[in-house]
């Protein structure tokens, strides 16, 4: 063959280059650019922007810093969380109930960060649980998870927790059609049997409480992902489809038939006057809604039944579906909200509807036919453009503010820069490797803050030093003010971020909370001075009333506890300086330590098996006299008549 | 047709020595030389495919690159630059052409693909050849058709026992680490829009 004197040529070259082209990259790295600069936050000083990254299969959110990719924090909200102990306090418990009974873990996804007139307003952030479908608002001055609410109907809980732009509704879509209510019925008739429930939770204004307020029964596809309106299109909500086939096995073949599936347009401000106006059908239900009071440091769970549905057909004009191609993953609006767009993860090509032609075609009457009688818009009428990116597998599009896009490639791992409008590419550059997400801080909301892009990875390999076969994912910092993007850090992620939500530090540093006020403490076993401290004994329960100050606890030596016995371990920190919590473990408890906050209440539970004299102690290194913080308790055989008696310095 | 698959133990065994000696010897004084062209290169050879890793499954761009039937091919996936697609997670199913499959196409075909200038029409029909899935030959029976990484669809058939892909031939399969090899008997040109 006349080709092979150049193809051995060829593969020589690239071979060479293989083996040593990691060399030349070392002499050419940061350090001879100016990426060093542009993400090196000196000591004491402290970084522009907040990153929350979903943790994934962590079921946590985490804080990190941008540019500097430094992680701050890791907040627990669906997982039990030794740390801090929650989920293993008494307080925290009840925050992980479920109608399917304590749940300590789930799928944290999608977090979104509260907005008002469509802007960042950092009050709080919402983030949803995949598994067993729930949504978490998290308290963006204490950085803690206040309030999770369970979804019912729903399953593999993914187009969710997004946010309108005043932050009227969370919404939250389920990615798995189920039968509604469920019921004992064969897989294989899930065809138009099987129902997928896009849910409206409402949030108090005030005190960002949530509420099912009306939940949308679909055909039976998978809604994949979703993004509100936002200016012109506020008062829509856009959610891509994928599984339009209804198949229910095999679905990477099966769900992959038809050429185009739908991005569904819900006119959820339609909906609401109707549901306003009495419509509605309720439904019995069941679940859990717990809510932590900030007052008391206490979760509680209330189990609610009913909810109120809706049949999208009862709702004309609510809504319509927007051929789009490739089963697309990530939909997303731009800031001005006039493009929708649809990422098809098998393509090549991004989908970008207009919303003034959507509304056009809407009015026009330019139809497609129908899916189980909502109206199938006209591609062609609502198509504003497609984005020819040479690129393989878009799954995600966030915005600059300044007419450009930027949209991850999966399968050819690249971020894509693109113009709005023109649809033109303007750069592209590699991520390391399999980019899934990425994150401009307010990249939801009508007001982005262009500067970093954050692109998330799925594979590490080589990136860090190996740590055998199980290794964080990786992610990289673009500088995105000029033309190009510029890569200027590689940072390893915790979890499996799937999505992030980023924010001026501006915004939320100032009001990020130092203590909790002690005289503000309602917990009903708090004390507030430690000549309060008291171990009281209800049956074979023992309730200790203690306190901790630097450096004991009050009372340190504790007797008549008995083999048999339930003892509650009340711990109020009386510190009031920003960064002194106290730790406290029990010998041979089965449960995590506790970490409590200066002015907090928090309640350890102990099942002493064996008689002796045991200690605890503080956890958290405190003062230089932390070591000397411990105490002990004596526990007698179940039938012995020691007498309680507590005290501290005797 | 196992025959068509043999592993090219010289390819892998100059590999080897070119890393080994790369490794080792002095690089100092030739790296300044042509330091403009080697930054342009390194851009170009980092990613997935550059990784070195002995331990795992190999991916479908390896397997290709060690069979001495699928030269042709692997020169095309390097002019085309998509050796890092090949090495994704993938999952990825590649109906890779031998190289008398290369040979069959009309005289001249072969070099015009190659030339820098046609990166893009060599791309597309690389990517015609590639699925996003996994399915082994029996399985691929199930399909009418399967929706190819250039955005067009090919059209499977069942012949007795063999399965034409856009009427090539399955005439070999090689598991891989993030798919699955199948070797065929033609090129497959996509349909024109």
């Amino acid at each position: 063959m006349k080709i092979n004197n150049h193809l051995i040529v060829t593969m020589g070259a690239a071979l060479m280059l293989v083996s040593c082209g990691q060399q030349n990259q070392s002499s050419n790295g940061a350090l001879s650019s100016s990426a060093a600069e542009k993400v090196y936050v000196a000591p004491g000083e402290q970084d522009e922007f907040y990153a929350f990254l979903s943790g994934g299969y962590s079921g946590n959110l985490t804080v990190y810093g941008l540019p500097s990719g430094r992680m701050f924090k890791e907040i627990p909200v669906f997982s039990q969380f030794p740390t801090s102990g929650y989920g293993y306090s008494e307080e925290t418990k009840p925050m992980l109930n479920t109608s399917h009974g304590f749940v300590p873990w789930d799928d944290a996804h999608h977090p979104d960060i509260s907005q008002t007139n469509g802007e960042l307003d950092g009050r709080w952030i919402f983030i949803n649980g995949n598994n067993t479908p729930r949504i978490a608002r998290i308290n963006l001055s204490t950085f803690e998870t206040e309030e999770i609410i369970e979804v019912p109907n729903s399953a593999g809980n993914h187009s969710s927790s997004f946010i309108t732009e005043n932050t009227e509704y969370v919404v939250a879509g389920t990615r798995f059609s189920v039968p509604i209510p469920q019921r004992d019925m064969p897989i294989n008739e899930y065809k138009s049997n099987f129902k997928g429930s896009l849910s409206f939770i409402s949030v108090d204004p005030e005190h960002g409480h949530m509420d099912l307020k009306f939940q949308l029964l679909m055909p039976g596809f998978n809604y994949d992902l979703s993004h509100p309106g936002r200016g012109k299109s506020h008062g829509w909500f856009f959610f891509t489809t994928y599984n339009t086939e209804e198949a229910h096995t095999l679905q990477e073949v099966n769900a992959s038939q038809n050429d185009k599936d739908f991005i569904a347009a819900v006119n959820w401000k339609k909906i609401e006057e109707y549901v306003n106006n009495g419509g509605g059908t309720k439904m019995p239900a069941n679940y859990a809604h717990n809510l932590y009071d900030e007052g008391t440091h206490t979760a509680t769970t209330t189990m609610n039944k009913e909810v109120l549905t809706v049949d999208p057909l009862k709702v004309p004009g609510a809504v319509y579906f927007l051929p789009t191609p490739k089963s697309p993953h990530g939909c997303d609006v731009d800031p001005t909200g006039q493009y929708i767009i649809g990422n098809g993860k098998l393509s090549a090509d991004l989908t970008v509807h207009s919303f003034d032609k959507m509304i056009a075609a809407i009015e026009g009457e330019k139809f497609d036919g129908e899916a189980y009688g909502i109206p199938i818009l006209k591609f062609e009428d609502v198509l504003a453009g497609q984005v020819k990116s040479g690129g393989l597998g878009p799954l995600h599009t966030e915005f600059d503010g300044n007419g450009n896009a930027y949209t991850t490639f999966f399968i050819s791992s690249e971020v894509v820069k693109w113009k709005l409008g023109t649809w033109e590419v303007i750069d592209r550059k590699p991520t390391y490797y399999s980019v899934g997400h990425l994150m401009i801080p307010g990249g939801n909301s009508r007001k982005p803050f262009g500067k970093y892009v954050v692109a998330m990875n799925k594979i590490t390999k080589d990136r860090y030093l190996p740590t055998g076969p199980e290794m964080e994912h990786s992610a990289q910092i673009y500088d995105i003010s000029g033309d190009k993007m510029e890569l200027i850090y590689d940072f390893p992620t915790h979890g499996e971020p799937h999505y992030a939500a980023g924010i001026p530090a501006e915004i939320l540093a100032p009001k990020s909370q130092k203590i909790y006020r002690l005289d503000e403490n309602k917990h009903p076993y708090a004390v507030k001075t430690p000549t309060d401290a008291k171990v009281v004994r209800d049956g074979n329960e023992v309730h200790i009333y203690m306190s901790t100050i630097r450096s004991h606890f009050t009372p340190d030596n504790i007797e008549g506890v008995k083999v048999g016995d339930k003892v509650y371990f009340h711990i109020t920190n009386h510190e009031q300086d920003f960064d002194v919590p106290h730790g406290f473990a029990m010998i041979g408890q089965n449960t995590s330590e506790l970490l409590v906050m200066p002015g907090q209440t928090k309640t350890s539970v102990w099942e002493p098996k064996q008689v002796g004299v045991w200690p605890f102690y503080c956890t958290d290194f405190c003062s230089a006299l932390h070591q000397e913080m411990q105490g002990y308790v004596r526990v007698s055989p179940a039938n012995s008549n020691i007498a309680l008696k507590w005290s501290l310095g005797e | 047709m196992k025959s068509s698959i043999k592993l090219s133990m010289m390819g892998l065994f100059s590999l080897l020595t070119i890393i080994s000696s790369c490794k080792n010897g002095p690089q100092n004084e030739t790296k300044d030389l042509n330091q403009n062209e080697s930054t342009v290169a390194s851009e170009y050879t980092k990613g997935q495919a550059f990784i070195e890793d002995d331990e795992s499954t190999p991916n479908v761009l390896q397997i290709a690159l060690q069979s001495e039937d699928h030269t042709t091919l692997v020169a095309a996936v390097q002019a085309a630059q998509l050796e890092n697609v090949l090495v994704n997670a993938g999952p990825l199913m590649v109906f890779a052409p031998t190289n008398d499959a290369f040979s069959a196409l009309p005289e001249g075909t072969v070099e015009d693909l190659l030339k820098p200038e046609n990166k893009d029409a060599l791309a597309n029909i690389l990517k015609y050849h590639v699925t996003p899935g996994n399915y082994s030959k029996d399985f691929l029976k199930n399909f009418k058709k399967l929706g190819q990484a250039n955005d067009q669809n090919v059209l499977v058939e069942v012949k007795g026992d063999d399965v034409f892909v856009g009427g090539a031939k399955i005439i070999g399969s090689v598991k891989a680490g993030n798919g699955i090899v199948h070797v065929v008997d033609k090129v497959i040109l996509p349909p024109t829009q």
